[in-house]
């Protein structure tokens, strides 16, 4: 009969896709409160070297960032390629350090002024000469907390 | 003339390609990192003039890297896979017999106790920043070692484990009450003194 005709057999019926916006906003809170975006950019390399004792960095407004490594290639033409300090978004010099960290904490609340901890991100392929005067720098300040920030793996990989 | 109904119903289709834009953007702009590393304390700056206190040479622990990254342990030139076993033995020697705990061959010419053990870092200007971190990281394993076997034979569990969960904000505060006398205790038994000496030029 015309009125009952029946569906073709196979033809498969569509999926409701109704909830989709409500998945995709799942998702989207999810990524919104776990994105931390991220305030300097980098402009020295930055391999990290690795080690296997490590901790934590919990709590981040309670760290302060040092950078060191080779100007990036953008920046060589100005800056050389020796290994230089950046703070925040620009190089500074050994003796801007201090007067830096002084900055950084005065801008801190005042009950955390006194726990924090200063990262340095330190390019592998760096000399110890100048991580050893930027830490005089820290010490000068009173800025004792030092975290060597590196990858986790086999510290043995570093000797490569 | 018919009544006009309601406000029209807003297609609400592109939604989803709205939402999947913005989607799309936090996926690219997250990066979703801790940091980690080895933490250390400095020691205190203080003026030239002051008289450093007297340690006795056989509880320093001394460890030297050149500029081409070879190691000068007490003297003696050393492999840095060697490290971690050396300095482990320097700490728990235990000469005085005052620390029970330690399992050390009670020589003389080292460590008194692990209170008094100092290790003490020196590096070249020229050193290499990834060998530095490695040695870093070997002395520091070799506390770890230590801290881990008494944490385990008092308490069952590695020190490691429970500093972290002890410095976790996510862990209960009851739970990280119980931890911090334990942690302290441990810390108390195996002191991280690590000096690290003003580098040598040459």
């Amino acid at each position: 009969m015309a009125k009952f005709t029946k569906k073709k057999e196979g033809d498969l019926p569509a999926v409701s896709t109704a909830s989709l916006p409500d998945i995709v906003f799942m998702l989207l809170f999810f990524f919104m409160t776990v994105t931390t975006m991220k305030d300097s950019s980098l402009m020295v390399a930055n391999t990290l070297p690795n080690a296997s004792e490590i901790k934590k960095l919990e709590k981040k407004d309670r760290v302060i960032y040092i950078y060191v490594g080779t100007p990036t290639q953008e920046y060589q033409k100005v800056f050389g390629t020796e290994p230089k300090i950046q703070l925040n978004d620009k190089f500074a010099n050994v003796d801007e350090v201090g007067s830096f960290i002084l900055a950084e904490r005065a801008k801190k609340p005042q009950e955390l002024q006194n726990v924090l901890t200063t990262a340095l991100k330190v390019d592998k392929e760096a000399n110890m000469g100048l991580i050893t005067d930027i830490k005089q720098e820290l010490r000068k300040v009173n800025a004792l907390k030092v975290n060597y920030t590196t990858y986790e793996g086999n510290a043995f990989n570093n000797l490569q | 003339m018919p009544r006009r109904k309601g406000a029209p119903e807003v297609n609400a289709g592109s939604m989803a390609d709205i939402a999947f834009l913005l989607l799309i953007f936090f996926l690219v702009t997250t990066t979703i990192e801790t940091d980690a590393g080895l933490d250390r304390m400095l020691p205190p700056f203080e003026p030239p003039n002051e008289e450093p206190p007297i340690i006795k040479q056989k509880n320093i622990f001394t460890v030297s890297i050149n500029r081409n990254g070879q190691l000068l342990v007490e003297d003696q030139l050393m492999e840095i896979e060697d490290l971690r076993e050396a300095a482990t033995k320097f700490l728990e020697n235990g000469a005085d017999g005052s620390c029970d705990y330690c399992k050390g061959r009670k020589d003389p010419a080292s460590s008194d106790n692990p209170v008094k053990a100092i290790i003490s870092l020196k590096n070249d200007r020229e050193t290499k920043y990834s060998t530095y971190i490695t040695v870093q990281n070997e002395l520091v394993g070799a506390y770890n070692d230590l801290r881990n076997r008494e944490a385990q034979r008092l308490y069952g569990r590695d020190f490691t484990e429970m500093e972290a969960d002890y410095l976790n904000p996510e862990t209960p505060s009851n739970v990280r009450d119980d931890l911090k006398d334990k942690v302290k205790r441990i810390q108390e038994m195996f002191p991280q003194k690590l000096s690290e000496a003003e580098t040598s030029t040459n």
